[in-house]
């Protein structure tokens, strides 16, 4: 089992984008990680209506 | 003998260059000499191109002296983050990794707009590594430096250009700004920034950060100078996939208009909070010039920081997802730990925020129905010291390069034009955001050029420079 809870997933998500990720950067990116997720779940918990389309290429 | 331009205005130089009363060759040797003295300590150059500008100064003064038109830029000196792709060098956008890039083999959108005004290129300016950042340090270049105070951060991750312009080495800077990156340096500088709406300007031949949110855009020492700037640099461009295809709207014939009937209200809630007194007080002498007494709410402006972080964290990633693989140790560490987390986070929280930001664009597009301006903070600070890590704020201890953008990400989140106006507290400026609807840089302009003429906003002159 993963010291962190995170570290399970830090490593099965880096396996599946080849990307390396040295144990000297491990707290940092868990760091970083925690903050990203934390924010997004402030995001995810805002209800949306189904419809609402994504405003992914945004013209004002 | 070089002549000195110290403390002229990018109009001002233009009028006399055509005028005949100074040429544009001495122009741009007295900006070189002022580069030459000054940026060992402001540091905010990186590449100088002296004799690219030479040539492109000696070509306005053969047109002036051949009776040819020139425009309303003719021998202006500015500088571009070095994102901007500048001929004949590599973009390097603040990293190690880009400098093994081959040269450009032609400008970006921008600088030939400038140029094709009269302006003169002079250099590209130091960045936060892949514009990654807030404070202006760079691991690689070292940190731009303040130009009210040395030991202190400029701002990022226009650091250079705000350092440049703020230093009075150049009237005219280029910057980008995706969260904050124009904002934040204009108001740790003290200068006037413009982050226009989102697609408005070209970003073609710009080293790419965030696609949903990059912007570019001017720095200047007052707001003629950043108008005319901006009216040089509209225009459509099929180069970008995002430019609009409006048509150009001059800014610079209205801003003797006045603000008589604008509508001016404070942001509340989020915007006054986490904010040092500094702030306070620049937010309240702009408030009671534009006599602005209505407090506006934006909504969810927290969840709009939220959902802008995690688009920019995760676009981000996808940009540098390569690179990640193959250099990462030549990567700033900090930048390249940011960026893994961003590849890690999972893909239906990316395409919510993208979803909640129509829905908060919708919002706040409805108060503008009622309101022309909504004033903010542009930092919650001044400018902090270089290396500063955290600051206490209501006896907490927060970090400092995660908050230092949190009133301009809810702003840029749904590309908002913004003026930031430097307001000259002492010892040091702080910025305040002047925001307005889409396509209203006009109305921004406006407003800053009013509180400018009041003496409320004014770029202050540095100390020994």
């Amino acid at each position: 089992m993963a010291a962190e809870p995170l570290d399970d997933y830090i490593n099965a998500v880096a396996k599946a984008l080849a990307l390396p990720v040295e144990e000297a950067w491990r707290p940092a990116v868990r760091a970083n990680l925690e903050v990203s997720l934390r924010l997004a779940r402030l995001v995810d918990d805002f209800p949306l209506p189904d419809e609402i389309e994504p405003a992914s290429v945004y013209t004002a | 003998m070089t002549v000195s331009t110290d403390g002229l205005s990018a109009q001002q130089i233009a009028q006399a260059v055509t005028d005949r009363e100074l040429s544009a060759l001495d122009a741009t040797e007295a900006a070189l000499a002022r580069i030459a003295k000054h940026d060992t300590v402001l540091n905010s150059f990186t590449d100088i191109t002296a004799e690219r500008a030479r040539a492109k100064a000696r070509t306005v003064d053969a047109a002036i002296a051949a009776g040819q038109k020139v425009g309303p830029l003719a021998g202006v000196p500015f500088a571009v983050k070095n994102l901007f792709d500048v001929k004949g060098l590599a973009t390097r956008a603040g990293s190690k990794i880009n400098r093994d890039l081959a040269p450009s083999t032609r400008d970006a959108t921008l600088i030939e707009r400038m140029e094709a005004q009269g302006a003169v290129l002079v250099g590209a300016l130091n960045m936060g590594e892949y514009a990654y950042d807030f404070t202006g340090e760079n691991v690689h270049d070292g940190p731009s430096r303040n130009p009210h105070d040395p030991t202190r951060m400029t701002g990022g991750s226009s650091g250079g250009s705000g350092s440049a312009v703020g230093g009075g080495l150049v009237p005219i800077a280029l910057g980008s700004d995706t969260n904050g990156s124009i904002r934040v340096p204009s108001s740790f500088c003290g200068v006037f920034g413009l982050k226009p709406t989102y697609g408005r300007l070209s970003r073609a031949r710009s080293f790419p950060f965030v696609a949903s949110l990059d912007h570019l855009g001017p720095f200047a020492r007052n707001v003629g100078d950043l108008a005319l700037a901006y009216d040089a640099m509209q225009g459509a461009d099929a180069d970008d996939a995002a430019c609009t295809t409006r048509p150009v709207e001059p800014v610079t014939p209205l801003l003797a208009q006045g603000i008589d009937g604008l509508r001016v209200a404070v942001a509340g809630g989020y915007f006054q909070q986490n904010v040092f007194p500094e702030a306070v007080e620049a937010v309240a002498r702009v408030a009671k010039a534009l006599s602005a007494t209505q407090t506006v709410e934006i909504p969810e402006a927290a969840r709009a920081r939220a959902a802008a972080y995690v688009i920019t964290t995760t676009e981000g990633a996808s940009l540098h997802l390569d690179r990640l693989r193959k250099r990462p140790n030549d990567f700033d560490p900090a930048v390249r730990d940011r960026l893994i987390a961003g590849a890690m986070v999972p893909a239906p929280l990316v395409d919510r925020a993208q979803k909640f930001r129509r829905w908060y664009r919708a919002k706040v597009l409805e108060l503008f129905k009622s309101v022309d301006v909504i004033i903010a903070p542009a930092t919650p600070c001044i400018a902090p010291k270089l290396g500063q890590v955290n600051f206490v704020l209501d006896g907490v201890e927060l970090p400092v390069r995660a908050n230092i953008g949190i009133h301009t990400q809810p702003i840029s989140f749904i590309g908002l034009p913004v003026v930031a106006v430097p307001v000259p507290l002492v010892p040091m400026p702080i910025g305040v955001q002047i925001i307005a609807a889409p396509w209203r840089e006009d109305i921004a302009l406006r407003v800053a050029h009013a509180l400018e003429r009041a003496g409320v906003a004014t770029a202050p002159i540095p100390r020994g420079l």
